[in-house]
């Protein structure tokens, strides 16, 4: 880790200044991952811009439904927030199923949706990386790659998405608004948010220089819909997904699907939304079949390797399941 | 002396126990040591070949930079035969990972950028870090870790085979797996002239101080080893490991004291892992279930350094009678980091295939498989000849069965439906040798009507420090709040290591028959104690070498519960009972967390563990606590352990077998087997993950199947 | 190290250093310190400070060995930097029999001791300081990935069955497999006064 300088932000657009004015300077709000990827050398910043007691820590009701969480909003409190946890129990589910309660307490919102992934040659800096070194090559494809995507892979990179928070909210059409440098402020929906990784896969996001994100909002949940989060890992707490699935569901009174959004997490290089399976699902009854057919019919432009490619059954059968049993959830 | 109620057999506290809750026990790196600088390690990154180069240049002109060592610039070790202890004593890389460079600096920080600011060159060899049946290179062993015979054979196994009704014939693997000590492995080490003081995380305190004495050509005693606390070892601290000898080269470099911690990431390469198996077990069986041959091969890898082979199929010589048999070990070296010991190195993942093997053999043979295991118990040790000194397999067998309810199992697998789980049982037997090695200890009676016992032990969170206080308390006949009982300092004189679950049998006799000899000289001197205190010391050398021959062996069986989730093929272990027979216990406070603790990682090892061997590289993809999964909390439900009073006087003055390793030994195979229970899928690969029991599953989840929460 | 880094630019070269001074309360004191802005805030109380309590397991947020209390609340110090967490206020194993004054030990310590909540003592600290912040976070009645309904959330932390102890505290890893024995203590400390002495900790603001 190389020196560097420390900065509390007073206010965003010093803090902002800063960061725009160097390509070696970045905001420090938990840390949880940046001093991680510090430590292995991965990220090399001369100089942290501490936004922390920047003024985005508040979780705002609106009286339509949706909500407004600030960007330095940590985990834990988002979590246990009473609104978010009876209006979006999905997001609730999704942030509990991460990391762990001590991490929970410092990972804030904004932080989270910026998670490196965890593929192991990212954070391997003795290994050829293209998403850390663009151009030398990726590690993963001839070797680990259990963990990693098999949705909006390239030949140059499938390193997964590790958020299970970003796939709630994925799901939950998250708008992430941001602050310019300028000052104006921008509202990118969060499925526009992350940049598949093509031939730039160090290139993760639409953040421009000293684009700060202040938070992101939720807008209400569709009338009478039942969601949940599922995920599945390799020990029953404290670990990355294998595949998650974050489902939003409504149904009318003849039991067909007015509404489906799902958001897939561990099979995607980005908070993954499975639009075709909610395209062919939308307006139709959900049978056990059509379930089935249309959660496959999402990776039909799945890449699969040798060590992933368990990865696709399993999210049909946890999408399956997921889906059937919120549907059960409104019948009753 | 007044008589007193004994202590052996209560549960004691650990003595230690307040200092460890409230943060105030010492562990190596946190000795107060005056002026120390930090050293880190530059290590390979290639997997064979020659350093051609190391430009120390940029690492230099740091500020608080002191040194950056090389193979050029360290002290020259003595030969060893630990290889990878000959820390830059060549240029030659044998594996990825290994040392070629360090950094000394005056703070951690500093020394962790330099570190990364060393540029080293490489003449860069081909390699080969893939263990692969077939590799021309593989050879059987003479003898493998612990003087075992490589192979053995009785009768004709093959014609055995042949001629028998029912036949298994299975192939198991275990995958590397890294012993993930809490406490990473770190040292201060501080030269004072000649004589040098390592604060070591440390299981042998003694035989470490010997073995880097020895290593740097220094009269015995010359090294102390300063070990109170160490945070784990699992056999990874038995001897020195590369930091510890890096922190001594590089003080003796500079002059000053040195630090060195093993990051996480630097651990899985620079210390000790389990090697990779690969396990064929071949069983012939009478249709009344005895068994009449037994092949156990299993194949390892070791480094290019040394040819290490574990004793894995040890456990298969000693477990069931049967005329023919065959064991055999075969290696591979490859260019790898070298494996060590890990838990109950060999029983562990040859008793994970073995007893795998019986609960295939009881399903075809459609016999329940505790009384498999009954109808093939030996009246003497099957390969030695030996009688046991006690064996109460069966009892544990029963016993165990009895109280975890496994009485009116329906055999059938995949059966028992709870929602959306499978639900099955599983059990599995276990053993693992009494050993016991010389040791010394001294008594001596304080003036002012104290006692201090003195041993070169460690405690690793054994407990043994508190057994070892009752055992001395018992034989002086005083209350335990009378005997301060130090250990970990190889001052102490000679001790073996707290490894082969051998520590309190060894440690005890000493401290034993010290105690008894110290009683005697008190009674001599009508309790006249001098002003400097009355002073006895024990060796045990001649005991240990007197003792019959015997087979000594703990055993004990496994049972488990587990429930797998149809949907997604996740193992939920609901209740892990273990029942043990393993001579008198000192303490069940800490024995039962011992054995308990045993079952946690044979239930980590059964369904997380996993190191991913990175064959292009030649070292492990996954390399540190995110990526290799160890059991969490969540991950570990209802553990019980129970034994069985077992009195033999065969062992040492306790009545003592070791039970450190016994606990992980069978608990992957009881874990297997009930996830075959369950599902009726058999997982002959650890870990047991969601793919490979999805592999068998039917394709799709069951209808009526609800996905509900994860967790429960 | 004052000065500009290697391809420094303008703003380096007039304003920052790569350290500072600065104060951290630890345990109700304040200790000034000058550090390296490097230096975490496990390595500031291991090394700076002779705290050495709070151990390094992972130095990566993936053991919880670390794991101390800031204004009350479980953090791993492993991912702070030290300069990040001046004003905040830190509680260490050294100083949690502090918060259930006037104990000699504080009720969990007490309770590790008794089950036997521990083998090596490396994990130890982290365990009891996370448990404490785990039982201040059910104190509010926070849900975990255990809790049956979410909304609900959960009552008194004596509510919690095991599962919720399990689930709650996963992010401190024992490898001795002290497990049984830690969530018992958890549950006996929870039970026995609902969570009051740990939860005295946990307003927002103030671990003491």
């Amino acid at each position: 880790m190389k020196p560097f300088a420390y900065e509390r932000a007073t206010d965003p657009g010093a803090a902002a200044t800063l960061v725009a004015d160097s390509t070696e300077a970045v905001y420090l709000a938990g840390g949880t991952n940046l001093v991680d990827l510090m430590k292995l050398g991965v990220t090399e910043p001369t100089l942290l811009v501490d936004i922390t007691r920047l003024p985005y820590d508040t979780i705002e009701h609106r009286p339509d439904g949706g909500v407004l969480i600030g960007a330095l909003v940590p985990g834990s409190r988002l979590a246990g927030d009473l609104g978010v946890r009876e209006r979006f129990p999905a997001l609730a589910e999704a942030l509990l199923s991460g990391a762990s309660g001590q991490l929970r307490t410092v990972a804030t919102t904004g932080g989270n949706l910026l998670q490196r992934t965890r593929c192991v040659y990212f954070q391997d800096v003795t290994k050829p990386c293209n998403k850390r070194r663009p151009e030398t090559g990726c590690s993963a494809v001839q070797g680990l790659h259990r963990d990693l995507a098999v949705l909006g892979t390239s030949d140059f990179c499938l390193a997964g998405h590790p958020s299970d928070m970003a796939v709630a909210m994925a799901a939950l059409d998250a708008v992430v608004h941001l602050r310019r440098v300028n000052g104006s402020p921008r509202a990118v929906p969060l499925n526009d948010f992350y940049l598949l990784p093509g031939d730039t896969p160090h290139r993760e996001t639409v953040l421009q220089p000293g684009d700060l994100i202040t938070g992101v909002e939720l807008p209400p949940p569709p009338e009478g819909a039942a969601m949940s989060y599922r995920k599945v890992r390799d020990r029953w707490s404290y670990a990355f997904a294998l595949v998650s699935v974050a489902a939003v569901v409504a149904t009318d009174a003849d039991g067909t699907l007015r509404e489906i959004r799902l958001g897939l997490g561990g099979v995607g290089t980005r908070p993954w939304r499975a639009r075709e399976t909610e395209r062919l699902l939308t307006g139709r009854e959900p049978t056990e079949e059509r379930l089935r057919e249309a959660a496959r019919a999402e990776f039909a432009s799945a890449r699969p390797l040798p060590q992933n490619a368990f990865k696709i059954d399993l999210a049909v059968d946890v999408i399956t399941a997921a889906v059937r049993d919120l549907v059960g959830r409104q019948r009753r | 002396m007044t008589t007193l109620q004994r202590t052996v057999g209560a549960e004691v506290t650990r003595v230690e126990g307040r200092e460890k809750v409230t943060g105030a026990a010492l562990y190596a790196y946190e000795y107060p040591v005056p002026d120390a600088l930090y050293a880190w390690a530059v290590q390979s990154t290639v997997p064979r070949g020659t350093v051609r180069a190391v430009d120390p240049a940029a690492a230099l002109s740091l500020p608080g930079v002191v040194a950056v060592l090389d193979s050029r610039n360290v002290v020259r070790l003595r030969p060893t035969d630990t290889p990878e202890l000959a820390v830059l004593q060549s240029p030659e890389v044998a594996y990825r990972g290994q040392i070629v460079a360090a950094v000394v600096a005056d703070t951690f920080e500093t020394a962790r950028q330099a570190a990364a600011a060393v540029r080293v060159e490489y003449d860069v060899d081909d390699h080969d870090a893939e263990l692969t049946d077939g590799d021309p290179r593989i050879f059987v062993p003479d003898t493998v870790n612990g003087g075992y015979p490589g192979h053995t054979e009785t009768g004709d196994v093959e014609a055995a085979l042949a001629a028998a009704p029912v036949v298994l014939d299975a192939t198991y693997t275990t995958p590397p797996e890294h012993t993930a000590t809490m406490e990473p492995h770190a040292t201060i080490a501080v030269w004072d002239g000649d004589t040098l003081t390592l604060y070591n995380g440390d299981q042998g305190p003694w035989m470490t101080a010997a073995r880097v004495a020895e290593l740097f050509g220094l009269p015995e005693g010359a090294v102390r080893i300063v070990a109170d606390h160490t945070g784990g070892g699992f056999g990874s601290k038995a001897i020195p490991r590369p930091p510890t000898v890096l922190a001594a080269l590089a003080a003796r470099a500079v002059g000053r004291p040195v630090k060195v911690a093993a990051t996480r990431q630097q651990m899985f390469t620079m210390v000790s892992y389990r090697t990779p198996t690969r396990q064929r077990i071949r069983l012939g069986a009478e249709r009344d279930g005895r068994l009449t041959a037994i092949w156990h091969d299993a194949l390892q890898q070791s480094s290019t350094l040394t040819p290490y082979c574990e004793q894995t199929v040890t456990c298969t010589r000693v477990m069931y009678a049967a005329r023919h048999r065959r064991t055999t070990h075969r290696l591979a070296q490859l260019d790898v980091p070298t494996p060590s010991w890990m838990r109950a190195p060999g029983e562990a993942p040859g008793m994970f295939a073995l007893e795998s093997a019986m609960d295939e053999l009881a399903v075809e043979l459609g016999m329940d498989p505790i009384d498999l295991r009954v109808a093939n118990e030996p009246a003497r040790d099957p390969e030695t000849g030996h009688p046991f000194s006690s064996r109460n397999l069966v009892a544990c067998l029963r016993e165990g069965a009895a109280r975890f309810g496994w009485a009116g199992r329906d055999p059938a697998p995949g059966r028992r439906r709870e929602g959306r789980w499978l639900a099955g049982t599983g059990v599995a037997a276990c053993n693992y040798p009494a050993l016991t090695w010389p040791s010394t200890a001294t008594a001596r009676a304080e003036p002012g009507g104290g006692f201090t016992v003195r041993i070169a032990a460690a405690d690793i969170g054994t407990g043994a420090r508190t057994a070892l206080t009752q055992v001395a308390a018992d034989e002086l006949g005083v209350a335990i709040d009378r005997v301060t009982l130090d250990i970990g300092r190889s001052a102490y004189g000679q001790a073996p290591w707290a490894g082969g679950s051998m520590g309190l049998s060894s440690w005890g006799w000493a401290v034993s028959k010290a105690c008894r000899a110290l009683v005697k000289r008190l009674d001599e001197v009508s309790g006249a104690i001098p002003p400097d205190g009355l002073e006895v010391r024990a060796d045990t050398a001649e005991d240990v070498e007197a003792r019959r021959a015997f087979s000594r062996h703990a055993y004990g069986a496994q049972f488990a519960e587990v429930r797998v989730d149809a949907v997604t093929g996740q193992v939920r272990v609901d209740r892990l009972l273990g029942m043990f027979a393993a001579g008198r216990v000192i303490n069940p406070r800490t024995a039962g967390s011992q054995l308990r603790g045993g079952m946690c990682m044979g239930l980590s090892t059964a369904l997380y563990e996993n190191l991913e061997t990175d064959p292009r590289f030649g070292d492990f993809a996954n390399h540190d606590l995110a990526t290799y999964h160890i059991a969490a909390h969540a991950d570990v439900r209802d553990v019980q352990a129970h034994w069985l009073e077992e009195d033999d006087d065969e062992l040492n003055p306790m009545g003592s077998k070791g039970i450190g390793e016994l606990g992980i030994v069978g608990t992957a195979a009881a874990i297997a087997n009930a996830v075959y229970h369950a599902t009726g899928v058999r997982v002959r690969d650890l870990p047991i993950t969601v793919e490979r029991v999805r592999a068998g599953l039917p394709a799709g989840p069951p209808a009526g199947f609800s996905a509900g929460p994860s967790t429960r | 190290m004052r000065g500009a880094p290697p391809g420094a630019r303008l703003w380096d070269v007039t304003a920052h250093a790569f350290h500072s001074d600065f104060a951290l309360r630890v345990n109700g004191a304040d200790r000034p310190l000058t550090l390296d802005h490097r230096v975490t805030l496990l390595d500031a109380l291991r090394e700076h400070l002779a705290l050495t309590g709070a151990k390094k397991g992972c130095d990566h947020g993936q053991c919880g060995a670390c794991t101390v209390l800031i204004d009350g609340e479980r953090v791993n110090s492993c991912l702070v930097f030290a300069v990040a967490a001046q004003g905040r206020d830190i509680t260490t194993i050294e100083g949690v029999a502090g918060l259930a004054a006037p104990e000699e030990l504080h009720p969990l310590q007490r309770a590790f001791l008794d089950h036997d909540g521990f083998q090596c003592g490396y994990c130890t600290p982290g365990q009891i300081c996370s448990a404490i912040g785990a039982l201040t976070e059910a104190a509010r009645g926070w849900p975990s990935h255990a809790t049956a309904d979410l909304a609900a959330g959960v009552g008194a932390p004596g509510e919690l069955d095991a599962d919720e102890i399990r689930e709650r505290m996963s992010g401190n890893l024992c490898r001795c497999g002290a497990y049984p024995g830690i969530v018992a203590a958890i549950r006996e400390v929870a039970g026995a006064d609902g969570g009051g002495a740990p939860a005295r900790a946990g307003a927002a603001g103030g671990a003491r």
